[in-house]
């Protein structure tokens, strides 16, 4: 009879968190998902179904657009999977090495750029990469390689490849950070016990330290993965919301900002936009189930 | 509880108290013309206050690119000002058709105006006008003078001319032929085909057609100006693909660069930032005697927000917008934005003056994207941005973007089909 006691205080501890949660996260989610299922006919508000979906998958203006963004954010992703997280990794390998010195100063400085705006690392990458202005052709004049220099935001084939470096380089201070904590929580005596047994030096960082940060990587890259497909300041900042040159840079954020809130003489359409909205969702949400039951239930856990 | 109610009391009877002497009022104005920000505040609104004793004017501006999403969140939550600027056409009619924005037909001021002048804030049939029309920008051409003289070069009239001087300015190699970027998009389009496109369609006349259907962005006489565009990538500076738009401000008033295409708005802001003297010259011309074609583009009304809680102050601001006196110190404060009322405004400005002047010598017309035509999906104006760029990089040829542009409009609007 004692258990079946209603236990209150585990309601009442929970009630402000979960209502906070719910008016701004939940409610607007659904609220969204619900907005995508209307339309506006004669400045009416009209249930209409699944036709926004259909708009967006079937009619090859707005499913060109549509897999145009999905695809950009693909590569950005992908950009950011081989180049943001190893050099992180690398990183946090480095500066955990006991014999680095002014390791703290390092630490800090890759990771300050992270808490800069993405208005500030928009403008300043600019700068920086303007053919008129920018330090950029100035500095690879100065040994001899200006002919390698192509004003990169500006043309097709480069410029999301250009705003997904810039990002990396803003970003890679939180794996970096992240596998930093991980690789120092790895116990010493595990360490000697491999350099007894002949473990030493890169061999020790393969064998020993990889397989037991592995789950650290796991949860960064799902970061990476919501984060990149929620991503749209960089890219505002930076090009607009036309998403130029001819949207090589559009991603799923800027597509969806453009449908909703309108653009020049392109009046916004809330309920297309949620439909956009509702696309993203899906797809994040597809992807982190992807990695909580594919991957991570499956990778090996080594108790330390 | 009785001090609540004795506060209440008062409270009401001051509230009686304020709209029984109208003391007071503070009219609030949404605009996107941050750059105009204080010519608002020390010329515009003390003109105003002064006649206007009561009534206290807040210029709240926000950012040309945002504004047009910021002030449709304003006015679907309630909190946008009294007065909004207008955009021209579309943007403005979709407020007018939510109920945001007040018929001003019994206004007895909107007398001061031509048609052409309200016709970009009036239902299509022009049974209500819902802006009073402030201000239009025309297009042409701004040179450094001094670059000119040095090198011996007239003002071009004619294409040959002016493909000429570009020619002789690039063999020189001083000055950059002309500053314009394609980064931001928005320019190849508005300076670009826009600017020059007129004199190929012959203004009014083709614009007028397409809406109609008679003609078809596939016709020679709309595709043309892209292969103009074509030739004009070669005499932009290096690295123009990712030259921003203040890129170009810059590198003409630092007096890099020779030509400048540009709008009317361009002219107060490069007076106070160029140290040599500038001309303007009109988009040259086919062949020598054809009728030119400038666009006259109506760009800026006012309109009151329905909802605002000051209606009479509203329309007191409304009617003084639309007088001979606020034409005359807004043209003035702001040379390049011409007053569209029907009484002629004296400017002093001379490169003003000059831009006006081609209103005597050629026909006037509109941005051809702007009425009607950017309705649908996809939007014609925002496409014509990605087809002058492609134009003038190159990556498509002319034919293909008239053929892409076509396709696009015809899939929804009816005329066309």
């Amino acid at each position: 009879m004692q258990n079946r006691r209603i236990r209150w205080h585990i309601a009442v501890f929970l009630a402000p968190a979960v209502l906070v949660y719910t008016a701004v996260m939940i409610f607007p989610l659904f609220n969204t998902l619900r907005l995508a299922l209307y339309s506006k006919v004669d400045q009416e508000r009209v249930f209409v179904g699944l036709t926004n979906f259909r708009t967006l998958f079937l009619d090859p203006i707005w499913s060109e657009q549509f897999w145009n963004a999905l695809g950009n954010n693909f590569w950005f992703f992908i950009i950011h999977m081989l180049v943001q997280n190893p050099i992180g990794i690398a990183l946090a390998a480095i500066l955990s090495h006991p014999r680095l010195r002014f390791a703290a100063l390092y630490r800090s400085a890759i990771f300050i750029p992270t808490i800069l705006s993405f208005v500030i690392v928009g403008f300043a990458w600019k700068l920086i990469l303007s053919p008129i202005w920018g330090i950029a052709p100035s500095m690879l004049d100065a040994v001899g390689l200006k002919s390698l220099f192509a004003p990169w935001l500006g043309k097709e084939e480069y410029a999301l490849t250009t705003l997904a470096l810039i990002s990396v380089w803003q970003f890679v201070g939180i794996p970096m950070m992240l596998i930093y904590a991980a690789l120092l929580s790895i116990p010493e005596e595990i360490l000697e016990a491999g350099e007894v047994d002949g473990i030493t030096g890169m061999a020790s960082f393969w064998k020993i330290k990889l397989p037991l940060i592995l789950p650290s990587i796991g949860i960064i890259s799902i970061l990476t993965f919501v984060g990149n497909f929620n991503a749209f300041d960089l890219i505002y900042a930076a090009q607009g919301a036309l998403a130029g040159p001819d949207f090589s840079t559009d991603i799923l954020g800027t597509f969806m900002y453009r449908t909703f809130f309108g653009f020049q003489l392109q009046l916004g359409d809330p309920h297309m936009g949620s439909a956009i909205a509702g696309a993203m969702f899906a797809i994040i949400l597809v992807g982190v189930c992807i990695y909580l039951f594919g991957i991570q239930t499956r990778m090996r856990r080594y108790q330390l | 509880m009785k001090r609540k109610v004795l506060k209440l009391a008062l409270a009401s009877t001051t509230l009686i108290a304020t709209s029984a002497f109208a003391q007071d009022v503070t009219l609030t104005i949404e605009s996107w013309r941050n750059d105009d920000l204080a010519l608002w505040q020390e010329k515009i609104i003390p003109a105003f206050e002064a006649e206007n004793p009561g009534i206290k004017v807040n210029f709240t501006p926000s950012a040309p690119a945002e504004y047009n999403a910021v002030l449709n969140s304003k006015l679907d939550a309630g909190s946008a000002g009294d007065l909004i600027t207008c955009r021209p056409f579309d943007a403005s009619l979709a407020l007018f058709e939510a109920g945001h924005l007040t018929d001003l037909d019994d206004m007895e001021a909107m007398s001061n105006f031509s048609d052409v002048a309200k016709s970009a804030w009036q239902t299509d049939d022009g049974s209500a006008s819902f802006c009073v029309p402030m201000a239009s920008v025309i297009h042409g051409f701004i040179y450094n003078k001094d670059a000119f003289e040095e090198l011996g070069i007239d003002e071009p009239t004619t294409e040959a001319e002016f493909f000429a001087a570009l020619d002789k300015i690039k063999e020189d190699g001083t000055y950059i032929p002309m500053a314009m970027g394609t980064n931001d998009q928005w320019e190849a389009a508005t300076m670009g085909y826009n600017n020059i496109g007129p004199n190929y369609w012959k203004g009014e006349e083709g614009r007028r057609a397409l809406i109609a259907g008679e003609q078809k962005l596939t016709d020679a006489d709309w595709v043309a100006p892209y292969a103009t565009l074509a030739k004009w990538g070669a005499y932009l500076g290096d690295g123009y693909e990712a030259q921003t738009y203040p890129d170009s401000q810059n590198i003409f008033t630092l007096g890099r660069a020779a030509i400048y295409p540009a709008g009317s708005w361009e002219i107060s802001g490069f007076n106070t930032q160029a140290d040599f003297e500038m001309g303007a010259f009109k988009p040259p011309v086919q062949n020598a005697g054809d009728t030119c074609y400038i666009s006259d583009h109506t760009d800026i009304g006012i309109g009151m927000n329905a909802a605002s809680k000051n209606p009479d102050a509203a329309r007191t601001f409304l009617a003084w917008v639309a007088s001979p006196e606020f034409a005359t110190i807004f043209g003035n404060a702001l040379p390049g934005f011409f007053p569209l009322s029907k009484t002629p405004v004296e400017l002093d400005d001379p490169l003003a003056k000059e831009f006006v002047s081609w209103r005597g010598e050629c026909e006037s017309t509109i941005r051809s994207t702007y009425q009607i035509l950017s309705r649908g999906t996809p939007n014609l104006e925002n496409e014509t941005w990605g087809a002058s760029v492609a134009a003038i990089k190159g990556t498509s040829t002319p034919e293909e973007l008239g053929a892409k542009l076509q396709e696009g409009l015809a899939s929804w609007y009816e005329p066309q089909q």
